[in-house]
């Protein structure tokens, strides 16, 4: 097995480019778990640890670049004010060191169904920048993740920034699992309130194989906030609930029932909703 | 390879705080694990396990796995020796299966390639052709139907027959209740070095409960006499009854003979989950009478423990459930079945608390269901039928030692409950933990209370020993030395620091060394069933007067006097009629000293046809009051509060006591909200920690414990076992605790969040 230690992003591009098939490691949380457990043994390993713009956080009122490599640790302590619903979703994610050592490129290129961050980045309408020897591309997070741990990311590609807007109101993130911490989520949800645009998005996790955006419910709350007085009736709130139930696609397995996961993300939306609008009675 | 604790010289100790010796090195990462062991020029080896509950092995071709560059050996069924099967109480499991596999992870064959990569390819190498069958996974199918394997379904059936059997009272309640498959979750999976010897024997060093055990099933499968098969402790990480059973013994010492060389394994944690025995899944149906006033009249149940595969210590697991399954209750009239059944689900055996954790989530709800329908309050229920020294137990025995049931539910009642539920309760600390799941609003705070009790020691008539020998001699520094040697398994209960108190309580000032466990000396017994403080305590006790009275007829001697008038007295001899004194050092220049002894326990009886008899030695009593905060909208439970009064005889070491106090109630709250091992047609799909989840710091409850300590009569220092009982009531307090806060029925440990949030 080769390893490459680029320490420039450049570099990492080629060494990327150089051996066909290489295995990019980031924290190795989810490469190293599959390794050891025999499911993939890489030939040719590009290591981007020592690649310092992948860490580089840029946040400016317009946007909030990431780069790839900023760990779950950096994004809960950097982006708390900025994007608080990634930086909820950062903490939740494993252990300490798990937090330590994950990133954010790496939640995304696992593009696992139950990775934290993804129905928070789901729900900003994130965008991903890929670079390879060819040029760099920005694609939609919608589009690049494509399946239970399948992305549109191509032979050659380094994941280098995500790029998501900085909160223009409350914004949320709740996750169920059967332990109170270190566990991966049976459901979870985000809620991200756009005041300025008058919109309400949604991100689901662990309820389908990406991301979930329940469109319909995220309509039409935006329709029933009084947005002067950052309010909702009671009786909408159970609604929303309703529809976000009714996008979620959830399947049975050992960790919990289908039922159960649509219960859940229900229940969460709902929540996170009454923690960004006061509901009214009337 | 082996290591000896020295211990520093300190004053005589029992009843103090001590820490242990490993606690430091362990949490530095210093501590020599087992699977830490080298020697030189060794092998690693790998097993093959079926993927498949149910097989039959049509046919085994290792001839892809010798092809492997690296490959030193590969062994299936035909290479075993000696007997083919091997077992703790009945020999019926195979060392490896032959025609037929009869439990996902049944060993097939096992290789020792040069590494551990090589063993692992060479393993996947190997061609097993299955015929896959259905496997019988309801243990009421298996208890009637064809026989799963030569030996019939049926471990055992205890049926216990105690007064008047049709006695009726005037208020009934009946329930019918599960528990889960728990996993022991222990530190340290299985791992071993085997060092093949001169005189044609073998050396194994290995983590394990009960080094005698382990030789003789070792031997006979290998077919050399017990003398020639050698074992010493390795460091333990932890069991809980998970070692108790031969997992790579066997195999590691059949390959270090084969190759004639050094073989190492260690188990990945997945294939732990595979290799070892769990708790028994229980189904149980329970009935009891009482009278208008509250007195229990008549307990009615049946127990059906799944035992899986394999009988491993099922007859005794359900022994255990079958006796204590009324409680700690005065029970004047019984009708109890307890079965263990074969099926092709993992085998089952031993775990902290032994068929008494079962048991004990179905009589406490019973008692709740019965104290709302006499109208009662539960803890006065409870109370007034709480068992006394005196009192008869439904096996017939009548309980002679200390019995402070009353005692331990009023201590664990009197603690004070924890602030009430506020939106200062931090979002950490609340269900759903760091997912930030639950506003104040949408908790419920529910209060539950749960009594256990088991027996110490083993028991039914079993022949329990522990041999110790001690030699006292002046050390290089010319001050004494106490070498203790037993092959006492310490497994993190503190035997480690007990046998120094013990030692310097009965000698004085000595530097007391805990030699290697091996099986060099006789055997010490299981560490198990709470008894290495009575057992193993009680020989290094015995060994040390002995030695004593050898020490006062030496300085009679050097005294020129008889030894009529001396008297042993802070570490020395004293000669009354003088005054004159002799200490240790003065003795021991003459030469070192060396006793020896065999210590047993008062012999138990077996149980006759209808259960009764004096089949247990003495019992430890505990209650466990839980406070909960639920979020019935999820599902979630944080468990905020576990207070606990436990009967503990004398506390040797309380801060060893603290410790298994604490550990034991976030096991038994891990069997209440989380640990099951999921089972998919006899498949366990959760064999890693990602997907078995055992409690985080954030799952783990505030602990406020009482000990109770009334001396046990003839226990060492009045001493009872602790390890146990933290593992019986906590978890049934826990979920009737989630019954009080959400007014749901809970029949099943562990509870899911399914169960609540779909339910409520």
């Amino acid at each position: 097995m080769s390893v490459a230690w680029p320490t420039r992003l450049d570099e990492a591009v080629d060494a990327a480019a150089a051996t066909p098939g290489a295995t990019l490691l980031a924290g190795g949380t989810d490469l190293a778990v599959e390794v050891n457990a025999g499911r993939r043994r890489p030939v040719a390993v590009v290591a981007l640890r020592r690649v310092r713009e992948l860490g580089e956080v840029q946040i400016t009122p317009a946007e909030v670049v990431l780069g790839a490599g900023m760990t779950f640790s950096a994004i809960a302590a950097e982006l708390a004010a900025a994007v608080p619903a990634l930086a909820a979703a950062a903490r939740t994610v494993g252990s300490p060191q798990i937090r330590n050592a994950g990133t954010v490129g790496g939640n995304i290129a696992t593009a696992s169904p139950a990775g934290d961050t993804l129905p928070v980045l789901a729900a900003l309408d994130a965008s991903v920048e890929l670079s390879s020897t060819a040029g760099t591309r920005t694609v939609p997070l919608r589009e690049l993740i494509t399946g239970v741990k399948c992305t549109a990311i191509r032979p050659g590609e380094v994941l280098v920034r995500v790029r998501v807007p900085p909160a223009r109101g409350a914004q949320q993130f709740l996750k169920v699992g059967t332990r109170n911490a270190m566990v991966i989520a049976l459901a979870s949800a985000a809620l991200v309130v756009d005041e300025e645009r008058r919109t309400v998005a949604c991100g689901l996790g662990s309820v389908g194989p990406v991301p979930v955006r329940p469109v319909e419910a995220e309509a039409f709350i935006a329709g029933e906030i009084d947005w002067g007085r950052l309010t909702v009736p009671e009786a909408a709130v159970a609604r929303f609930a309703e529809l976000v139930a009714g996008a979620a696609r959830p399947i049975t397995d050992h960790r919990a029932t289908a039922e159960y996961r649509r219960h859940a993300v229900a229940v969460l939306a709902g929540r996170a909703l009454r923690r960004s609008i006061d509901v009214i009675s009337a | 390879m082996g290591s000896s604790t020295v211990a520093v010289r300190r004053p005589s100790d029992i009843g103090a705080d001590i820490r242990r010796p490993d606690g430091v090195p362990k949490v530095q990462g210093a501590f020599v694990y087992s699977s830490d062991l080298s020697a030189e020029g060794m092998l690693f080896a790998k097993t093959l396990r079926s993927p498949h509950p149910h097989a039959r092995i049509v046919s085994v071709d290792v001839a892809g796995a010798l092809a492997v560059p690296g490959v030193r050996a590969v062994l299936t069924a035909s290479d075993v020796p000696g007997s083919p099967t091997f077992g703790l109480e009945h020999r019926d499991q195979p060392v490896f299966a032959g025609d037929v596999v009869r439990y996902q992870g049944e060993p097939v064959a096992a290789v020792a390639a040069d590494d551990p990569a090589t063993a692992v390819a060479a393993a996947a190498a190997i061609d097993v052709t299955y015929e896959v069958l259905e496997p019988v996974v309801d243990p009421e199918a298996a208890l009637v139907g064809p026989a799963l394997h030569p030996d019939g379904n049926v471990f055992r059936h205890l049926a216990i027959r105690h007064g008047t059997t049709d006695a009726c009272g005037e208020v009934v309640v009946e329930g019918i209740y599960e528990v889960g498959m728990q996993d022991q979750a222990f530190m340290g999976p299985e791992s071993g070095l085997a060092v093949p010897a001169d005189d044609g024997g073998v050396r194994l060093h290995i983590a394990t409960q009960w080094l005698h055990v382990d030789r003789d099933q070792i031997a006979a499968c290998l077919g050399l006499p017990p003398e020639l098969v050698h074992l010493t402790l390795a460091g333990v990480g932890g069991a809980f009854g998970g070692r108790e059973d031969v997992s790579l013994q066997i195999h590691l010492c059949l390959l270090a003979l084969r190759t004639g060389r050094p073989v190492k394994m260690v188990y990945s944690r997945d294939e732990s989950f595979l290799g070892h025995v769990h708790r028994h899944p229980a189904r149980m149906w329970y009935r009891h009478h009482a009278t208008r006033a509250g007195d229990l009249v008549k307990v009615e149940a049946r127990v059906l423990l799944d035992g899986g595969a394999y009988a491993s210590s099922s007859g005794a697991v359900v022994a255990n459930a079958a006796c204590f399954a009324p409680g700690p209750y005065r029970v004047p009239n019984a009708v109890i079945d307890g079965y263990a059944v074969r099926t092709h689900n993992p085998p089952c055996g031993a775990m902290r608390g032994f068929g008494a954790v079962q048991v004990c989530f179905a009589h406490e709800a019973q008692m709740d269901k019965l104290a709302v329908a006499l109208g009662m309050d539960p803890v006065e229920l409870r109370l007034r039928n709480a068992l006394r020294t005196g009192d008869r137990l439904v096996t017939g025995q009548v309980i002679t030692g200390t019995a402070p049931v009353a005692e331990v539910i009023r201590a664990a009642v009197a603690h004070p409950l924890p602030p009430s539920l506020s939106d200062k309760l931090p979002m950490m600390a609340r269900p759903g933990g760091a997912g930030m799941t639950a506003d104040v609003a949408d908790l419920r705070r529910g209060l539950g209370l749960a009594v256990g009790f088991k027996n110490i020691c083993f028991s039914e008539g079993f022949d329990d020993s522990v041999a110790a020998r001690l030699r006292l001699e002046l050390g290089a520094s010319g001050s004494p030395v106490a070498t203790v040697h037993v092959a006492t398994a310490e497994v993190g209960q503190g035997f480690v620091t007990l046998v120094e108190q013990i030692a310097s309580e009965e000698l004085g000032l000595v530097d007391v060394v805990l030699a290697d466990a091996d099986t060099g000396v006789g055997s010490a017994g299981s560490t198990s069933a709470s008894r290495q403080t009575w057992m193993s305590g009680g020989a290094v006790k015995q060994v040390c007067e002995q030695a004593r009275g050898v020490l006062v007829e030496r300085a009679a001697g050097l005294w020129g006097c008889t030894a009529a008038g001396l008297v042993w007295s802070d570490g020395e001899v004293v000669r009354e009629a003088t005054a004159q004194r002799m200490d240790l050092a003065e003795i021991l220049a003459g030469g070192p000293v060396e006793e020896r002894c065999v210590h047993r326990h008062r012999q138990t009886t077996p149980l006759d046809a209808d259960g009764q008899g004096d089949a247990h030695l003495s019992f430890m009593f505990v209650a466990h009051r839980a406070v909960v905060d639920v979020d019935p909208g999820l599902g979630l439970v944080r468990v905020v509060q576990v207070a606990t009064g436990q009967d503990v005889g004398r506390a040797l070491n309380p801060l060893q006591v603290t410790g298994q106090i604490e550990g034991g109630i976030a096991q038994g709250v891990g069997l209440a909200v989380m640990e099951e091992i999921v089972l998919d047609g006899g498949q366990v799909r959760n064999p890693s920690f990602t997907d078995y989840l055992i409690p985080t710091a954030l799952d783990s409850p505030d602990v406020a414990i009482t000990l109770i300590e009334e001396p046990e009569p003839g226990a060492p220092y009045g001493a009872k076992g602790v390890g146990e009982p933290p593992a019986i009531s906590s978890g049934p307090a826990v979920l009737a605790a989630i019954r009080d806060a959400t007014g749901l029925e809970l029949p099943r440990a562990p509870v899911r969040p399914d169960d609540i949030a779909l339910r409520a």
